[in-house]
């Protein structure tokens, strides 16, 4: 074989593969019975009680700043903090759900997403996504550490603990982790509990997402009744005006969509939410692997020609002659 | 009997010294990192989860790791016999540059001890880029200690031993080729499912593999050239430049062929535009683009190519290029979200130093005390 003809084959060989095979996966479907949380960021009044109940729940120390012990002061998720409540603000932040000289709220936490990209690129199967529920658990008896979860997040949430000499990676898993369980036990996650003005709302992901599609259609400063809790079987529901909604839904669509849902009266790049098309990079990701490397045909053709070649070249001359 | 001879001369110099000291420095750090955690080494950060012990260490530092994959096709797959003489010191130079990508992902592991788990095949996820990687690399490191074991068995005498392996090692050699296409293909795999954080103008999505695996070729016969011509100079070993200009005609088609599918992957992805934002991401575009053009130019030349000096520049900017995407890709334009920077810390840097010195102390140990340089009397 000629050296020109056999790169041909091989630069030719791997571009058809890769173009041919990559569109082979669409995006996941949301799981049967998806359970998530509707965050709503016109509710939200910054009060950090669900930051409070979350690291109860997962027995994590507060972040102190500035010597004030009374505040847990993340200011963003870490290997100690899964759920932060960050303040957009703009010129004098006078107005709340305003974009120009207001502020607003924003949540922080794993999303959950529909095809979740730490869950594809783990190569030990530490992150699993459960088939039943959507929820994206994380298992540190698998995992080895190597963060790939952090950079293939498009939320940066898989957070390794930096400050320990035996780390693991924290994230939320819906506080239905061992030893929690909430949601198996038919509860909802302790954020959602404590949110006194149903900013954080638990349920099914559908009935979610249509009260979320109900808030969009309302009118601005149309009052209406916002449940608390649990969407399935409500606290009693406080009545609020509605404030001047974008519309847009966040995790209908990004990426596949997200089990944790997101509405806001700031535009949701303003929230600091990254620039997501529709398709999920993990399922082009998968594509690329899997047209590559099914069944290992490809490389197991390529070794028996390479094993033929060597051999024959080997016996053909000996150390040093042409 | 072998053509290949040990240099026999004096191993502690004061260069070695030098060496000894950085590499100390390094392991001071690295036992830092075991004690009290990453953090208190590293920069990393909740969204930059790599660093340089990542980027250099595995992602950079196996493709210079790339000599004996670029020889091996060059010798035993196109069969050219003629630069069989190259193949020991390059062997050797892959061994120790992807000892040390293997020793940098295991320190770099934050669950180090449960390392194994990529072993046992009911944690395997074959959707997983890194999976692939993982078991590749470390593969690949046995098979080059098994490529590499003639030279060892020379020294003890090991006759039967070394008739034994020689009647198998064209299967080592075969699956030496294809190990290094799978996993350096997959080191620009990894990008995809990074998405939106990698810089447009790097993010080629499903042309990652391909582009991974042709810098990984041009720097492969660049780290030959550049070792042979600095064994030349530096162990005072005879000119290898006739056999070194041919190595540098596979650069050639090889980086013509990596600049066209680049340049025409971002046509088609209408990203040319983006080259003219003249913004620090197409800055750093334009510094790569100016490394590869380079040994371009100079290896296009037959008069320039005949010159060991221009060689050695032309093979040096294309390491530094190819060096460079690597590092722009998943590091210096990586852009995980607002709010987030990374940079490394001095003892992050000094432990990658310090294996990089440990690496050059261990290469010069090993060619003074065993048959890796080929015999002086060599004329190709």
């Amino acid at each position: 074989m000629k050296r020109r003809d056999f790169l041909k084959a091989a630069i030719g060989g791997t571009a058809v593969v890769a173009l041919g095979e990559a569109e082979a996966r669409a995006n996941l479907e949301p799981a049967p019975e998806a359970m998530g949380m509707l965050y709503d960021s016109t509710l939200c009044i910054g009060c950090k009680a669900c930051v409070s109940a979350c690291k109860q729940t997962n027995g994590m120390p507060p972040v102190i700043e500035e010597g004030n012990p009374q505040f847990d002061s993340a200011r963003d998720l870490s290997g100690d903090t899964l759920n932060v409540i960050k303040v957009y603000l703009n010129g004098k932040g006078e107005h709340k759900d305003t974009v120009s000289d207001g502020y607003a709220f924003e949540k922080r936490s794993c999303m959950h997403c529909v095809d979740p990209g730490c869950v594809s690129v783990c190569p030990v199967t530490a992150m699993r996504r459960d088939p039943k529920t959507g929820i994206v658990s994380y298992h540190a008896d698998a995992c080895i550490g190597c963060r790939n979860c952090t950079m293939g997040c498009p939320y940066n949430v898989p957070q390794f603990q930096y400050n320990q000499p035996f780390g693991q990676i924290s994230k939320c898993q819906m506080c239905n982790q061992a030893g929690v369980g909430r949601i198996d036990k038919g509860g909802m996650t302790a954020c959602s509990e404590v949110c006194p003005t149903g900013a954080t709302l638990f349920g099914p992901r559908d009935a979610l997402m249509k009260e979320a599609k109900r808030r969009l259609a309302l009118k601005a400063g149309e009052v209406t009744q916002f449940p608390r809790g649990d969407i399935r079987h409500p606290f009693h529901p406080h009545e609020k005006a509605a404030a001047t909604y974008q519309q847009h839904v966040w995790g209908e669509k990004e990426a596949g969509g997200t089990n944790v849902l997101h509405i806001s009266a700031i535009p949701f790049d303003q929230l600091g939410m990254p620039p997501l098309g529709e398709r999920s990079a993990a399922s082009i990701s998968e594509g690329v692997q899997h047209g590559l490397y099914s069944y290992l045909a490809l490389p197991a053709v390529a070794l028996a020609g390479l094993t033929y070649l060597v051999r024959r070249n080997t016996n053909g001359h000996k150390e040093g002659e042409e | 009997m072998s053509a290949y001879k040990p240099l026999g001369s004096r191993i502690v110099t004061p260069p070695f010294i030098a060496l000894g000291v950085i590499a100390a420095i390094g392991f001071f750090f690295l036992a830092m990192r075991f004690i009290y955690g990453m953090g208190s080494v590293t920069n990393l950060n909740g969204a930059h989860a790599w660093g340089i012990w990542v980027v250099y260490d595995v992602v950079v530092g196996t493709a210079f790791a790339c000599g004996g994959y670029a020889l091996a096709i060059t010798v035993y797959v196109l069969n050219k016999g003629k630069y069989h003489p190259l193949i020991r010191p390059a062997l050797l130079a892959s061994l120790l540059g992807y000892a040390l990508g293997g020793l940098g992902a295991f320190f770099d592991m934050g669950r180090w001890w449960q390392f194994y788990n990529i072993l046992l095949p009911w944690n395997w996820n074959f959707n997983s880029v890194m999976l692939e990687v993982g078991l590749c690399v470390l593969t690949y490191i046995l098979v080059l200690v098994i490529e590499f074991s003639p030279a060892v068995l020379e020294h003890f005498g090991a006759k039967k031993l070394l008739a034994v392996l020689n009647k198998m090692l064209f299967f080592f050699i075969a699956i030496g080729v294809l190990l290094p296409t799978m996993h350096q293909s997959s080191l620009g795999s990894l990008l995809i499912a990074m998405g939106y954080k990698v810089n447009p103008l790097w993010q080629t999505w499903q042309l990652q593999p391909l582009l991974a695996l042709l810098t990984a070729l041009c720097m492969g016969f660049s780290i030959v050239v550049f070792e042979g011509s600095f064994a030349t100079a530096g162990l005072r070993r005879p000119s290898e430049t006739p056999l070194l200009k041919g190595l540098g005609m596979a650069i050639v088609g090889l980086l013509g062929a990596f600049l066209a599918v680049r340049f025409i992957t971002l046509l088609v992805q209408g990203k040319l535009g983006l080259l003219f934002a003249f913004d620090f991401a197409s800055f750093m575009f334009l510094v790569e683009t100016v490394l590869f053009v380079v040994p371009l130019v100079i290896l296009l030349s037959p008069k320039r190519r005949e010159n060991g000096g221009q060689l050695l520049i032309a093979a040096v900017s294309m390491l530094l290029g190819g060096a460079l995407y690597r590092f722009d890709a998943f590091l210096i334009t990586f852009a995980p979200g607002v709010g987030y920077s990374y940079f490394p810390s001095v003892p992050e840097i000094m432990v990658t130093v310090g294996l990089i010195a440990f690496e050059i102390m261990a290469y010069l140990v090993l060619v003074k005390l065993f048959p890796v340089m080929h015999d002086a009397g060599h004329e190709a």
